[in-house]
This record gives C-alpha cells, sequence and structure tokens, in this order.
C-alpha cells in the first residue's frame, strides 16, 4: 500500500459484523499459548528476572505480552488490490476484547484445574508455586477472576492499537521497545556508566536489586515517546541522505560510519566489565562462525549442518598443537603458529567433507554433512582416537595465545579474548565481503538460483562449492581455535549438532547472504539468549532458549524466510512470485512481453 | 547427475579413492574376521588384530536378532520419510519427534495404567490401549504440523521447508523438555512370559520382546502395503507422488491426500515408538533426533519414496549398524567398537549414496523431484 495521506475508506463495520470463526481462532490459540507458557514454567522461572521493581517481572511478562500481541493481529487484514479497506472502529476493539477474554479464560480454567487436580507425575510444572504465582497469592477466586480481566483488559488495549492514530500507536511502541530494551540491556548499561564514572544514573534508572525503578522506567518511557515523535522524523531524513549519497561521496560516508563502528567497538570494551566483556567475547565467536557459515549457505547456497565438524576441528588442532598435556603428540607450539596448522587442516577437512557430497541433491546434502558433523565427534569421542584427542577426558591446559610477548591472551582476561575474536571478525568481514563482489561471490549466487543454468554458463560448479566448503570450513576453524584457547580445555561434548542448528539459526534469522545481518542476528540472539552453552543478557532464560530459538526458525520460514536485514537479491529469489504479482497489478507488465517486463520490473 | 561418458576430473578420482578405501575396509575386515573365526592365531589374523578372540555362534546370533529388531524400528519409521518425500519432495526432519512423542505418550499412559494395576492383571489390554493412544498422538501430531508448518510452504524453494522442519523438530523437543522434564523416564516392567528367553523351531534363541518388535513391525507394514497397494486412498497416493497437478486434474483432493500421507507416516512412527519403549523401556526428549536421521538414512539406503525399500533399507542399516563394528571393525583392532556404532550407520549412508544415489531397491519419485 502507498503511504499517501488521504485514503478512501469504506465506512467502518458494525461492532457485531465479525469473523466470529477468526476471533475464536485466535482466542483459543491465546489460551492455548498461555497455558502452554505457564505449564512450561516460564512465569515462575523468568519470576527472578525484575522489568520493573516492584511491579513487573519477565515472568508476568511472559504471560502478558501475547494477548496484546495476538488481540491486535485479530483484525489486521491484509488488504491486496482490488478489495475493499474498511475504517476501523468499534468493530476491531469488541474482536481484540473477545480475544482477550478467551484468551483469560484459559488461564483461568488452568488456575482451577491446578487447584482441583493433581497430574504432577508428567507434567513436571503442574505446581502450588505456579498456582500461587498466576493467584497473585490471594486465592483460587481471585485468580480465576482476575485473569478474565488482565485478559480482557489487554485485549481491549490490543483492538484499541487499531482505532488510535498511527501515530500514538507508533510513539507507545516506542515507549515499550524502549523500556524492555533498557531492561534487557541492564548489565551492560550498568557496566557502562560506571565505566563512565555516571554511576548516579544507573542507580536513578535501575533499582538496587535488578530491574528498572519506577522513576526510571517512567523516565524511559517518556523518552522513547520523544524519540519516536521528535526524533523518528529527523533520524528518517538523515537515513535517506545518507542513501542518497552516490559515488565517491558515498563511500566516504560509508568509511566515516565504518571508522565510527570500529573505535566503538574498540574503546566501550576498556569501560565494560568483565561478564559483558565474556559475553561480548562468546557473540564474537558466533559472529565468525555465522560469517563463515553465511559463505556456505547464504552464498552458495549449499545446506550445510555439519558445520560444527569444522568448529571441532579448529578447536582440536589449536588444542593438539599448544598443549602439553596433548595425549599422543605433543610439539607445544604457541598458537600463532598452530593457526598456521589449524587452516591448513581445516581447509582439507573442508575439502574432504565437500568432494564426497557435492554432486548430492540439495537436501541428501544436508542430511549426509549432518552425518559427518557427527561421525567426526564420534571420532574425537572415541576410544580408538583417544590416543590423540583424549577421548571423553578431551584436552586440557591449553596455554593462550601469546601475542609476540606483547601480551598472553587466555580466558581469564575476556577483554583480551574479545579484541583478539575482534580482529578475526574483521578478517572473516572483509574476506566475506571481498568474496561476495567477486568472481567466485557471483558463481556461488548463480549456483544458489540455479546450478544446471551456472553450470551452462561456464562456471565450474564443482571448483566453486568446493571453495565455498573450505573457506566457511577456515572461518569456523578459526572461530574454534580462539574457543581452545580461551575455555583452556576441549570436550567432544562442546561440538553437538546443537551447535550446527544454532548457527543456521542465527544466520537465517539475521539474513542469508547479507554480512551485517548475519552479523547482527549473531549479536542479537547470542548476546540476548544465548548460545548453547554460553549465557546470553537474559540467563534466566537458560531453560527455554532451545525452544525460543526452534519456534523463532518455524517461524522466520513462514513469515520472513529472507532473514530481518535481508539481502536484496535473495529476497527477490524467495519472493520472486510476489514480486512478480506485484509487478503486475501495477501493470508495468505487457501480456504479451511477459519476461521483459519482469526483469524491467525487477531490476 | 552426469552420465558415464563424461570427462574424469580430479573429483571424481578422489570418490573413486574414497570408495574405493572404504571397500577395502570393509573387504580387509572381513577377511580378518574369517581368519580369526577359524583361528585367532594365524598370522593374517595376529596382523590384524593380535588381541582378538573370534565371536562366538551365540554372540553373533544375538547380534543379528539384535540387529533386525533395531532395523525393523528404523524401518517403521523411515516409511513416514519415504512417504512425505515421494508426495512433498522434502525431509521432514520433525518425524522423528513424532516418533518421540509416540514414546513419550506411550511412557505416560503405561506408567498411569501401572498405578492403577491394570498393566500387570491385564497387560494385553493394557498395551493394546496404550498403542491406540500413542498412536493416536503421533498421527495428531504429524497432522497438526503438516497444518501448521509444512502447507503454507507448499511450492516454495526445496531448502525452506527443510530448515522448517529441522525448527519443528527443535521446538517439538523442548517442548518435551520443558513440560515434562529432561531426564530419562522409563517405562513400567513387562511381564515375564514376554520377556523371557524363547526357543524358536530348535534353531535359535530369541527374546520375547525383540521378537514381539519384528511381529508388530511386519504386520504394521504390511498393513501399509495393504493401504497403499490395494486401496482407493493407496491410489489416490501414489497418484499424488507421481505428479500432483494432475491428479489433482483427475479430481484428486491433493490436500486431503497430503494430509493422509502425514497421518499414515505418523501412525508408523507411533507404532515404532511404542516398539521402543517395550524394546528398550526408557524414553528422553532426544529420543527421536538420531532414530530419526537413521530411518532417514535407512530410507535413502532403500530408495527414498519406495515402501518396501524403506523396510529393507531399516533392516540393512539396523543390521549393518549392529554388526559392522564386530564383524569389520574389531577384527582390524579399533578400540572401543561400540562407541563408533553411529558412525557406522552414516558411514553406511554415505557409501550407498556415493556408489548408488537412488538406493538398493531405486526410488520412486515424481518428475520434479528428480531433477
Amino acid at each position: 500500500m502507498t503511504d499517501t495521506a488521504v485514503k478512501e475508506l469504506a465506512q467502518a463495520r458494525g461492532a457485531l459484523d465479525q469473523d466470529w470463526r477468526k476471533v475464536l481462532n485466535y482466542g483459543l490459540l491465546l489460551a492455548l499459548a498461555s497455558v502452554f507458557i505457564s505449564l512450561a514454567n516460564m512465569p515462575v522461572r523468568l519470576d527472578t528476572r525484575v522489568v520493573i521493581e516492584p511491579i513487573l517481572s519477565m515472568g508476568y511478562l511472559s504471560l502478558l505480552w501475547l494477548p496484546v500481541l495476538i488481540a491486535y493481529a485479530v483484525s489486521k487484514e491484509v488488504v491486496l488490490e482490488g478489495m475493499t479497506e474498511h475504517a476501523k472502529g468499534t468493530r476491531e476493539v469488541v474482536a481484540g476484547l473477545l480475544v482477550g477474554l478467551i484468551g483469560g479464560a484459559g488461564i483461568s480454567l488452568l488456575v482451577m484445574l491446578i487447584d482441583n487436580f493433581d497430574i504432577r507425575d508428567p507434567l513436571v510444572n503442574w505446581s502450588p508455586q505456579l498456582l500461587a504465582l498466576l493467584n497473585f497469592d490471594n486465592g483460587v477466586g481471585f485468580g480465576v477472576i482476575i485473569w478474565l480481566v488482565i485478559g480482557a483488559g489487554l485485549g481491549l488495549f490490543g483492538g484499541l492499537m487499531h482505532v488510535v492514530a498511527p501515530t500514538v500507536r507508533r510513539t507507545v511502541a516506542a515507549a515499550v521497545i524502549g523500556l524492555l530494551l533498557v531492561s534487557v540491556m541492564e548489565a551492560v548499561l550498568s557496566d557502562l556508566s560506571e565505566g563512565f564514572k555516571l554511576e548516579w544514573l544507573a542507580d536513578w534508572v535501575y533499582f538496587k536489586r535488578g530491574g528498572l525503578s519506577i522513576h526510571g522506567a517512567v523516565t524511559v518511557a517518556v523518552l522513547a515517546a520523544l524519540y519516536s515523535l521528535l526524533g523518528r522524523p529527523r533520524v528518517k531524513t538523515a537515513k535517506a541522505n545518507f542513501q542518497a549519497l552516490e559515488g565517491p561521496e558515498r563511500k566516504q560516508a560509508n568509511l566515516v560510519a565504518l571508522a565510527v563502528i570500529a573505535a566503538a567497538l574498540v574503546i566501550l570494551p576498556l569501560f565494560l566489565g568483565k561478564i559483558v566483556n565474556e559475553l561480548l567475547a562468546n557473540v564474537g565467536l558466533f559472529v565468525l562462525l555465522a560469517l563463515g557459515l553465511n559463505i556456505v549457505v547464504g552464498l552458495a547456497g549449499i545446506l550445510d549442518l555439519g558445520y560444527v565438524a569444522f568448529f571441532a576441528v579448529g578447536g582440536y588442532t589449536a588444542a593438539v598443537l599448544t598443549s602439553p598435556n596433548s595425549p599422543g603428540f605433543s610439539p607445544e607450539l604457541p598458537w600463532l603458529v598452530a593457526i598456521l596448522a589449524v587452516i591448513v587442516l581445516a581447509g582439507l577437512t573442508g575439502l574432504f567433507i565437500g568432494a564426497p557430497v557435492i554432486r548430492m541433491r540439495g537436501d541428501y546434502l544436508a542430511i549426509v554433512t549432518l552425518g559427518f558433523g557427527e561421525i567426526i565427534r564420534l571420532l574425537f569421542l572415541s576410544d580408538w582416537l583417544s590416543g590423540w584427542t583424549g577421548g571423553a577426558q578431551g584436552i586440557t591446559n591449553i596455554p593462550g595465545v601469546q601475542i609476540f610477548g606483547l601480551a598472553n591472551v587466555k580466558g581469564t582476561d575476556p577483554r583480551a579474548v574479545f579484541y583478539l575474536v575482534l580482529f578475526f571478525c574483521a578478517v572473516a568481514i572483509y574476506i566475506s565481503w571481498r568474496l561476495e563482489n567477486s568472481r567466485l561471490g557471483r558463481a556461488w549466487m548463480a549456483i544458489r538460483e540455479d546450478e544446471s543454468v551456472a553450470e551452462a554458463m561456464g562456471i565450474n560448479t564443482v571448483t566453486a562449492k568446493l571453495m565455498a566448503f573450505v573457506v566457511g570450513a577456515i572461518l569456523a576453524a578459526f572461530s574454534g581455535a580462539i574457543f581452545a584457547a580461551k575455555v583452556g580445555s576441549i570436550f567432544p561434548s562442546s561440538f553437538i549438532i546443537l551447535v550446527s542448528v544454532i548457527i543456521l539459526v542465527v544466520v537465517i534469522v539475521g539474513g542469508m547472504g547479507n554480512i551485517a545481518g548475519v552479523i547482527a542476528g549473531a549479536v542479537v540472539l547470542i548476546g540476548v539468549l544465548g548460545g548453547p552453552r554460553q549465557p546470553g543478557l537474559l540467563q534466566e532464560f537458560a531453560d527455554f532458549k532451545l525452544l525460543i530459538y526452534g519456534a523463532l526458525l518455524v517461524w522466520m520460514m513462514l513469515k520472513r524466510p529472507e532473514g530481518l536485514v535481508p539481502n536484496v537479491r535473495r529476497t527477490r529469489e524467495l519472493h520472486q512470485e510476489e514480486f512478480l504479482q506485484d509487478a503486475w497489478l501495477k501493470g508495468q507488465i505487457d501480456d504479451d512481453d511477459e519476461d521483459n517486463g519482469a526483469e524491467v520490473a525487477l531490476t | 547427475m552426469r552420465s558415464k561418458s563424461a570427462p574424469r576430473t580430479g573429483i571424481d578420482k578422489f570418490l573413486t579413492l574414497i570408495k574405493t578405501t572404504m571397500f577395502g575396509v570393509i573387504g580387509i575386515g572381513l577377511m580378518a574376521f574369517v581368519a580369526q573365526q577359524i583361528d585367532p592365531n594365524n598370522p593374517f589374523a595376529q596382523w590384524a588384530n593380535s588381541d582378538a578372540t573370534g565371536l562366538t555362534g551365540a554372540q553373533f546370533e544375538g547380534l543379528v536378532i539384535a540387529g533386525l529388531s533395531q532395523g525393523a524400528m528404523y524401518g517403521l519409521i523411515a516409511l513416514g520419510y519415504s512417504m512425505v518425500y515421494g508426495v512433498l519432495g522434502f525431509i521432514n526432519f520433525a518425524h522423528g519427534e513424532v516418533f518421540m512423542v509416540s514414546a513419550m505418550s506411550g511412557m505416560i499412559t503405561s506408567n498411569k495404567l501401572d498405578d492403577a494395576g491394570a498393566w500387570e492383571s491385564n497387560f494385553i489390554l493394557s498395551l493394546l490401549f496404550v498403542i491406540l493412544i500413542s498412536v493416536s498422538i503421533s498421527t495428531l501430531t504429524a497432522v497438526i504440523m503438516e497444518r501448521v508448518a509444512y502447507r503454507p510452504l507448499r511450492g516454495a524453494p526445496r531448502l525452506i521447508p527443510l530448515i522448517t522442519s529441522l525448527g519443528v523438530s527443535f521446538f517439538i523437543q523442548n517442548v518435551s523438555i520443558v513440560l515434562l522434564g529432561p531426564g530419562a523416564k522409563s517405562y513400567p516392567p513387562m511381564p515375564e512370559w514376554l520377556s523371557k528367553k524363547r526357543e524358536l523351531f530348535g534353531l535359535i534363541s530369541i527374546e520375547g520382546t525383540r521378537l514381539f518388535v519384528i511381529l508388530t513391525a511386519a504386520v504394521s507394514m504390511a498393513a501399509l502395503w495393504y493401504l497403499v497397494e490395494r486401496t482407493r486412498t493407496g491410489k489416490a497416493m501414489r497418484a499424488v507422488a507421481e505428479d500432483k497437478e494432475i491428479a489433482s486434474l483427475m479430481g484428486i483432493n491433493v490436500d486431503k491426500v497430503i494430509v493422509t500421507t502425514f497421518a499414515v507416516g505418523g501412525a508408523m512412527a507411533g507404532v515404532a515408538g511404542i516398539l521402543w519403549g517395550v524394546m528398550f523401556r526408557s524414553v528422553v526428549a532426544t529420543t527421536g533426533f538420531l532414530p530419526g536421521i537413521k530411518a532417514f538414512s535407512a530410507a535413502v539406503v532403500g530408495g527414498i519414496g519406495n515402501i518396501g525399500g524403506a523396510m529393507a533399507g531399516g533392516v540393512s542399516l539396523g543390521s549393518a549398524e549392529a554388526i559392522a563394528p564386530l564383524l569389520i571393525l574389531e577384527p582390524l583392532g579399533v578400540d572401543g567398537v561400540s562407541q563408533l556404532r553411529d558412525a557406522v550407520a552414516f558411514s553406511a549412508l554415505i557409501l550407498v549414496l556415493l556408489v548408488k544415489p537412488t538406493g538398493l531397491f531405486g526410488e520412486r519419485l515424481s518428475a520434479d523431484d528428480r531433477t
């Protein structure tokens, strides 16, 4: 739809002119989701993480966000060309209210059931704590009624969002998002304020035991709302101006932006504490992995599910070569020398795994690489190779990274590890960026779009795909080698399939084929939720992060397969039909010249 | 696939080398095994593995039976992969979780029955009830999965539903963890008359549970074969697998047939889940993942889309992973061979895909999916 101010809208429909079936479906969906969240014990486990002291914790928040969203979604309509769009009115509010009410009734029912039956045997979270939390410690009757009220209220709020002016909606959203952001980033922000000698600021915004204080919350919400009202238009114009730049000016602007980001990344860690630096180092390791997988999956379109194998090879090679404790062969090389061996071995592993699978169909390739990933882990674990790899006991006592006598980078100093990771990330970004615009990069993209056509155009698909495997493998191996030096010991259990899947989620959520997107994906997901073993900013979510990753993967694939920060070309591939349809609706394609027209319309 | 006359490049030579090495290892391993069976002290046997003692007849029989019963289970799960791949052309990773859901619900139902005392007093009826409940739940899971995750993706690029199914798989696994707890849970003990060893025809002795697993799998398989080859529904399924568009022009409701396919596959995985419970009496949230992937391997080994092939592939893969470590790796002096069972299963998959990518019994796919 266009953003023109005046839109011809049909009259708002009556309050009872509802699509009852849809309302019921959404309501039941909400009820089911709320009951599931409760029985997953999210409210109890997340209750320790306070958002606003003393009124709101993540535990309650886990139940409160859904009604608003679903009540809003129930009246959201996709208006296509040629459909009548109605003005929004009481109908939408009533729909939201009803959906919220049904959802609230779901929790009320759960409260009554927990009170009367005991099925704790299979459902481990069917507990008195959950009941007490849902009742607000006020007895069952109160719990039943309050959830009806809360559900209806939040549903009403969600429905109202359709009626109010878009500016109001945006402002409310900005305030809520600002609050959440400040709450999630609590550890980072308090560290920063301490580093800059601004403790009073953190003390004022945050309550002592964690969470925002009420006056802090109000300030943050007001500031975010003000930003949305006043700052947003300016940011928008600035962004448009930036994008309008062309040629050398654009290049210069890009360079300046890059320099600012680089400077921030170098300087900020100096003001951060150990925990946050540790977190940054973990994020960096995953950025490195995600950049590597991005080359394989995003650019070349090869779904490698055994990517963790290269991470493992990197880690084990570094460990065996540097540690005095490696059982079979222990040259005790310095890490910087060992990294050369890591590159060679990772490249060879990439060739070795890549060669047999390269001619297979895409989905067979996925399962065979997954098999390779598992085979490599099992080999590292086995008694057979334990003479070299230590078997289940792993390799311990891995020394840190000696940088020409200047520094010794070890896990005990996460800031140094972060700088090391940052350096390798910069290398990886440079490699990815150069490759993307090279002959090889274009060959990869051609293969991704249509392998047979690419081959017919004279691209040596075998070599190109093998190169993707090798480059991806080397980047992952860097990450593994740093991981070994950082942790100081290495075990087969660090290299389970789960790692591959999490890297895949990061790449997909961020945006396949887009360097910035992949980095953003890693920072957001690993930074906030955490990696397979590493905690993120929301440590309380540890039990639920895999659940969230799984759900996120499905949701992204269904709703936005191109990722949050999409690659233009990739989006076009994934939504080819919609692009063609849009172009057709706009009348840009002539009937008799469809193919050429489509090209014109798309480019 | 490239034609036979295409010029041989470096990669072809490398692949030939891999194939030769794998066959070489298998061949030498088998020869060493035979040599060690004849006399552990002969020079060739000594050269391969000086500690080898060879297997007794009873040990070998045990391995074969373990392989068969495990393989029968893989075969049952493989049917679901094979049918879905035949109809929709993508790997439904989450199929292994359908199997796990069934094993979990079987665990819950049987424990409840055990608490009520029915498990001991009326075992057969209880078991039938457990099977009924679990199979219904797993069927329902498969159908909901199709409706929520896969139907909106019909016609999307092939890798998209594959990645989605990976997400569904992780989601279901973790739903089970957060709702039921992460630990292993056990089935109530099986009655003595079922689990005791039996002599069959005075030739082989087999544990009752394993016999039960093999027989049930065979019966389910026969029922499925009848459904697909002899009924109208089966005919419609085959038609949709052959060509969706033409099938719909012939008046077949394609969506309904796809749902039926998922339901039937889910029911087979459901039966396999109960068999897992009966045989191993223990289930965790990750129970489904590895058997699921191995079952897919079995479907590929047998030829994807081929129902008889799925069962045969399951049995071959199950036997290979049970027997090969002791028959090929142990004689070659590899330590701790039982740890390498999974590695053997995946190597078998790789070998089959390298040597005969269409599987041992030929794949049956529609024209679209073959490209």
